[in-house]
């Protein structure tokens, strides 16, 4: 391999990484600030890919069309649906056992599978990428790069700085902090913790449909698509350390790493690389790369 | 008031034992397809096809009514076994047509085997259905993953191409079918220098097609379905490869997918047994009468479920209905010449298929056929022993 294919392959990991990252900051939210174990929340990818595939018609009969107010429409109807679904269900869920968490979200991937199948069908469905976006960048002589996987690569990095600004630097995310160490605590104290967890919930709910509108033009929306990010975005959470947003984002970039490599150098073990190294970082830290924080 | 009470209950009850007479009479038709879940679409065609057929014969096989029993097998390998022995045990069926999915097609096999259920295969391509699973009872009216492979492999050989790249997903049908490629195209001199996998069903491969850039091929041979096969081809056309390598695959990589793939699929060349214009009088009298029963366009699954219902009608119509004479039944099914939408075909001795292949291009949203890749390509069975 010479210097560009490793420059190149490099720049593959990175980007990798960061979509991880975008996709997982939701779930590391909601599991860090909440303590739940949500396992819809691939089916909240889903609804966000579906989304940008549905609505895009809409807003262009109504609002005169354009990938960003599509998105924003996207963000308010996910910001929406996470207030009500944390008001119907999760709310519920604050007291009970982990197992009965998995057992509810579980019943929600197959209610969304089904809703999907029976609102936008079983069909594989393309979504458009603006005009500006859809261009490509050679890298030397070797190959393009599509402008568009960098733009994800960029929306990824605002999104980390901004869950950091706010979380470390806003009395939202110190109310947001204090909740995940003590429930009963930070109430009496006089924060509204039903309504800052409402809040909390459709905040991952909407980093989730960010991330399946986002990636939406690259990997198109087909049946099934949550539930293959789901796996790997407990991973990223699980390596991180559970609830660190600054641990699943070195995480997301390590996960980037071992699978883009693995892929070329270790192509039979491709599949079971990012396990073990899972495996080895929690035999070693068994609480995850970074503790809450 | 009394007699006509009298009359009219005698008449019922006549027409009770009438009728339960005939419903034993009836041949029991079981349906073991995916009507859930990714693949539902499919399981669908291959179910309206061959009740297309059924239709045309006036609703009946070797003279005898139809009854049909359905199973959902939810493309699960898992749950095969138990949902295939409800239609064998419970239902008792003559027939099991089924399925699409190759691991639910394998416990399929595995248990009419045991059982000596006759079995038709409208679609799972996996090699051993027809190779080391091979059986009497066992048929099939669809493809093995070698066939599609083989016949693209002979093209690019044709075409003068020298060295080749292949990727897939690392699964069985991947893997036959790369196997089918390189077979034929290393026969007549090509080289294929590099076997890329990425894990079922992930769709993360740019550092793959980084490889592939660097490795610098004549073309690149790959298998990936459904939404993966949409994925991919955007991909490979984004990362500037298409211009300079061509991509090439079974049919399965631009089927039903163009509307997604748009512009990134064009000038594509694929191999399958099918195509979306093949114009003979044959494939249009199909195609009209499966768009006017069905109020939808028929795609190569319709048209295997179709001939599924062909070669149990030839194989039924020489033994008159009557099952129990398996041995004439399968006879005749063996010898039976299907009058395909797809062109006619006669089916090898491990019961697969011989049949032209076709070199497909993708032009706007049609694959439409160029010519002929292969003609009269037979798998080669290994492994059956029949």
């Amino acid at each position: 391999m010479n210097a560009t294919t490793f420059l190149v392959q490099c720049l593959n990991a990175v980007q990798y990484g960061l979509l991880l990252f975008l996709v997982a900051s939701g779930l590391t939210l909601i599991f860090g600030a909440m303590n739940i174990i949500n396992l819809a929340h691939g089916s909240f990818y889903m609804v966000g890919a579906y989304m940008a595939y549905a609505l895009a018609p809409w807003v262009g009969l109504y609002l005169g069309g354009g990938f960003f107010t599509t998105l924003l429409v996207g963000l308010l109807l996910s910001i929406a649906l996470g207030y009500l679904l944390e008001w119907a269900f999760f709310s519920l869920l604050y007291e009970r056992e982990h197992l009965q968490q998995v057992l509810m979200t579980y019943g929600l991937i197959l209610i969304f599978e089904e809703l999907r199948s029976i609102l936008a069908g079983d069909d594989v469905h393309g979504v458009q990428m603006p005009d500006w976006l859809a261009g490509t960048i050679p890298l030397g002589s070797l190959m393009t790069y599509p402008v568009y996987r960098l733009f994800i690569s960029a929306v990824c990095l605002l999104v980390a700085l901004g869950m950091y600004l706010v979380l470390s630097r806003t009395r939202l995310g110190m109310a947001v902090r204090a909740g995940s160490v003590n429930r009963e605590m930070t109430q009496s104290l006089g924060v509204n913790i039903d309504l800052l967890y409402r809040v909390v919930f459709a905040a991952g709910v909407a980093l989730a449909v960010l991330a399946g509108m986002i990636a939406a033009p690259v990997s198109s929306v087909y049946p099934g698509m949550g539930n293959q990010v789901l796996i790997i975005c407990f991973v990223v959470v699980v390596i991180g350390g559970i609830g660190s947003v600054r641990g699943a984002f070195v995480a997301a970039l390590l996960v980037g790493l071992v699978d883009t490599f693995g892929k070329v150098f270790f192509q039979e073990a491709a599949g079971v690389l990012v396990y073990l190294m899972m495996a080895a970082i929690l035999l070693w830290k068994p609480e995850g790369l970074f503790r809450q924080g | 008031m009394q007699r006509p009470s009298l009359t009219i209950a005698l008449g019922a009850a006549l027409l009770v034992a009438a009728f339960g007479a005939q419903a034993q009479n009836k041949l029991k038709v079981g349906f073991m397809l995916p009507y859930t879940g990714t693949y539902a679409a499919l399981g669908t065609a291959i179910e309206n096809g061959f009740r297309l057929h059924v239709q045309e014969l006036g609703g009946k096989l070797g003279g005898r009514e139809i009854e049909y029993f359905k199973v959902d097998d939810e493309s699960d390998p898992s749950k095969a076994t138990d949902y295939v022995n409800r239609l064998i045990k419970r239902d008792q069926v003559d027939v099991i047509v089924g399925t699409v999915h190759s691991g639910v097609a394998m416990a399929m096999a595995k248990a009419v085997r045991e059982s000596g259920t006759l079995l038709i295969v409208p679609n799972a391509g996996a090699g051993a259905v027809t190779g080391a699973m091979c059986a009497p009872n066992i048929f099939r009216t669809s493809f093995s993953n070698w066939q599609p492979g083989f016949a693209m492999g002979k093209v690019a050989a044709e075409r003068k191409y020298k060295t080749a790249v292949t990727i897939t997903w690392k699964y069985a049908a991947g893997d036959e079918m790369v196997e089918g490629f390189k077979e034929a195209f290393e026969k007549d001199g090509g080289k294929v220098l590099k076997d890329l996998t990425v894990p079922f069903p992930t769709v993360e491969w740019q550092a793959l097609l980084t490889e592939i850039a660097a490795t610098k091929p004549d073309i690149v041979y790959s298998f990936f379905a459904g939404g993966g096969a949409v994925k991919f081809v955007k991909d490979y056309a984004a990362a500037g490869l298409a211009k300079t390598i061509p991509l090439m695959g079974p049919g399965f990589l631009t089927d039903g997918t163009l509307d997604a793939q748009g512009d990134s699929a064009q000038g594509m060349f694929t191999t399958l047994h099918y195509a979306d214009s093949l114009n003979t009088a044959r494939d249009n009298a199909f195609r009209l009468n499966y768009a006017k029963t069905f109020k939808l366009q028929p795609d190569v699954y319709a048209v295997q479920g179709y001939d599924a219902a062909q070669l149990l009608a030839a194989g039924l119509a020489a033994v008159k209905g009557d099952v129990s004479k398996r041995n004439d039944l399968v006879a005749a099914m063996e010898k039976t010449r299907i009058d395909s939408p797809r062109g006619p075909f006669t089916l090898s001795k491990a019961h697969n298929p011989v049949q032209d292949f076709y070199l497909r291009k993708v032009e706007g949203k049609e694959n439409k056929v160029v010519g002929v890749a292969v003609k009269g390509l037979a798998d080669p069975a290994r492994g059956c022993r029949m």
